[in-house]
């Protein structure tokens, strides 16, 4: 081995270790489980497929795969929509820009824990600070979180009020997007509708891919709204029972680690599914022209 | 540039909606804070009200905070009976149970319910249109009853008074012994066990101050951990030119895919097997292995810095170490800075780490200490509870305002590269 690459693979040594202490090892060790029945208190024994076998007929299971799912369309292409049209109204010349960036920006600081706790209290059906304003537009608000219907809506809305962080990555992409590109277009006499959909949406396909990415992975793994806001049962009716707070309860409340394991490592090869067409599909849509 | 310029023109109109959203937007934080600043009786009534409101009694020219008012409903007399169930208690009662200085009741005597009369003082005529309050305490912990009038509405003034003491109320809330919460603040705050305190040290006691002090410890040691660990490897990746450095550091983005969730299963047995759990480890010990985003991040801006510089240094003997140490680190500060500013902030918002980790109420983050205390009380005392959160994301907006120019590069050239 030359010496550079002993130096380089030197300076690699922390990720190595990590890697194999807190990941690699770990990944393994989960899928051993998950062929296990493992109870952390008593060595696992192996009983082979039996917990994926139970898994699939588990309505459950089934149910908290679906909420997820149902949350994590709603949430990401609501925030997509928003944070993509908070974006191109900052990027209109408007006077005041840095003020109005640091208005949507701020939401996301807010650490989920005090967030939920926030939209709990904002949520409560009777005098409900919500249901409060829409009562004074003459609607009657939904009980929210105690309504099986509209508690999935409810987390859906809290997390488009963190869209300030996708807003500020696509701003800074629309940004990047070169002044001549606009004045060819407007030489072919394109009006702003055109301009739009021809010049700036293509060119920050690449800036929309990534914060699609991020937010899928990220909303897939929703768990500490649902835990606070209504209960690591997910009520109403499991409406808001989600994939990893479901996990959490067999891990570490049944403690069915095994079964808990099996359930990690099907999150794992969806998140890895879901990527993987996502990167297939991308050469369609995503400009990497520059 | 001609004036007419499409690309060029103000545009004025879209203040409109960008005001709009601006609102929508704040609306939450607005009523974070002022529900954080009402008095308990306010917080919770139909419909909510935004201004903190005082209610006051004018008695022998000195005026006393009290409750809001609550109606009466009919006239009635307020009396003091000297003997029976309500002896030595003042006591509402109608007009026409009180006769000649006693009062009829209906008392249970073993299964059987009877009318009994018992002597009484009349102390005053309530009638219909007066109202009942209390005198005011801002802390549930108090020890005194709070005095009790029946008075005209017209004796009960009101001012707009925002109730700053619910923030010290929400830090004696989060406090754990029962016992410590009547103390006065100063007095409670100096009971606390720190990191360093002995468990279960006589005369101490799991304050916020606890968890604040838990956070930072987390939050420090990550933040350093962090720092060194991703700029080392980011370094090798970037400067050291060595074969299968571009193959390693595709593996590394990979593991950005895998999900917290896939891992804390397994990761809770590690820790186990480490003895780490129930102690704060769990939480900083992983920052000091590199973190996949990070690696990128500095990888990237290592990579702007020109060749030359280190080539220089290198010629003239300096060891890869030296450069990374004395020429790349200083010249990394900004990406140092956002590398630190996010795992900061990540490591003050986590929440599902701690829950899993820390089995231990003395090794508690804010984060966890805040969900207890909800899980606790929830449903009632919203203005603590909106106190709490107040205190808990006031330190990151204030951050936020220093190093905003650090915090939005940061994230948009997380995007640009990806």
């Amino acid at each position: 081995m030359n010496s550079r690459r002993l130096t380089g693979l030197l300076f690699c040594l922390p990720w190595f270790i990590g890697f194999g202490v807190f990941m690699l090892y770990p990944m393994v060790a989960a899928l051993y489980y998950s062929l296990s029945d493992y109870s952390v208190l008593l060595p696992p024994v192996f009983i082979g497929f039996d917990n994926y076998i139970e898994l699939f007929s588990d309505d459950i299971f089934w149910k908290s795969l679906n909420n997820t799912v149902v949350y994590a369309s709603g949430a990401v292409l609501l925030s997509m929509l928003t944070s993509l049209t908070l974006a191109l109204l900052l990027n209109s010349r408007v006077r005041g820009m840095a003020f109005y960036r640091t208005v949507f920006f701020l939401p996301t600081l807010m650490p989920v824990v005090a967030g939920s706790i926030l939209w709990m209290w904002m949520y409560t059906g009777d005098g409900g600070i919500i249901n409060t304003f829409l009562e004074t537009v003459g609607i009657t608000g939904p009980a929210w979180l105690a309504d099986p219907r509209f508690a999935k809506p409810a987390l859906i809305l809290m997390a488009v009020w963190g869209a300030g962080h996708a807003m500020v990555i696509l701003l800074a992409g629309l940004q990047d997007i070169p002044e001549h590109l606009y004045e060819a277009a407007l030489l072919d006499g394109a009006n702003w509708w055109h301009r739009l959909i021809h010049v700036t949406l293509p060119m920050i396909t690449p800036v929309i891919y990534f914060n699609l990415i991020i937010g899928i992975i990220g909303s897939l793994q929703v768990f500490t709204q649902a835990f606070i806001m209504t209960g690591s049962t997910g009520s109403p009716e499991r409406s808001t029972l989600f994939y990893v707070l479901r996990l959490y309860n067999v891990a570490f409340q049944d403690l069915r680690m095994g079964y808990a394991c099996a359930m990690a490592w099907i999150l794992f090869i969806l998140v890895l599914g879901l990527t993987m067409i996502m990167h297939r599909t991308s050469a369609r849509w995503v400009n990497y022209e520059r | 540039m001609s004036a007419d310029n499409p690309l060029q023109r103000s545009s004025r109109w879209l203040h409109l909606p960008l005001f709009v959203l601006g609102l929508i937007f704040l609306f939450p934080l607005a009523w974070l804070a002022a529900s954080s600043l009402q008095p308990r009786e306010q917080v919770g009534r139909i419909p909510p009200q935004w201004l903190p409101r005082m209610h006051y009694l004018e008695e022998d020219g000195r005026s006393i905070r009290v409750t809001p008012p609550e109606s009466v409903g009919s006239d009635q007399l307020l009396v003091e009976p000297q003997a029976g169930p309500d002896s030595g208690r003042r006591i509402l009662v109608s007009v026409a149970s009180y006769q000649n200085g006693s009062i009829t009741q209906s008392v249970q005597v073993a299964d059987v319910v009877e009318r009994r009369t018992f002597p009484a003082e009349l102390i005053q005529a309530v009638p219909s249109e007066f109202v009942y309050v209390r005198e005011w305490q801002i802390s549930k912990y108090g020890q005194t009853q709070p005095r009790q009038f029946y008075v005209a509405p017209e004796a009960i003034s009101i001012s707009i008074e925002p109730v700053l003491g619910n923030y010290t109320e929400a830090i004696r809330a989060l406090t754990a012994g029962e016992a410590s919460k009547r103390l006065p603040i100063g007095e409670l705050l100096s009971r606390t066990r720190w990191p360093w305190t002995e468990p279960e040290a006589i005369g101490t006691d799991i304050t916020f101050l606890t968890y604040l002090s838990n956070t930072l410890v987390v939050a420090i040691l990550g933040v350093l951990g962090t720092v060194i660990s991703s700029s080392l490897v980011a370094y090798g990746l970037a400067r050291v030119r060595w074969k299968g450095r571009e193959a390693l550091f595709t593996v590394i983005l990979a593991t950005m895919m895998i999900p917290f969730p896939v891992l804390m299963v397994p990761l809770y047995g590690v820790f186990r097997t480490l003895g780490w759990i129930g102690t704060l480890m769990p939480l900083w010990v992983p920052a000091w292995f590199a973190g996949a985003f990070n690696i990128f991040l500095l990888r990237q801006f290592f990579l702007t810095i020109p060749e030359d510089l280190t080539d220089a240094a290198r010629i003239d003997g300096c060891s890869e170490f030296a450069i990374y140490w004395r020429i790349m680190l200083p010249l990394a500060k900004p990406a140092l800075a956002v590398v630190a500013l996010f795992h900061f902030l990540f490591a003050w918002n986590d929440f599902l780490g701690p829950l899993i980790f820390l089995t231990e109420p003395d090794t508690f983050t804010m984060a966890l200490g805040l969900q207890q205390y909800q899980s606790q009380h929830g449903g009632s005392e919203w203005h603590l509870l909106m106190a709490a959160s107040l205190l808990l994301v006031l330190p990151i907006i204030v951050l936020f305002f220093f190093t905003q120019k650090t915090f939005i590069q940061g994230i948009s050239t997380t995007g640009l590269k990806g």
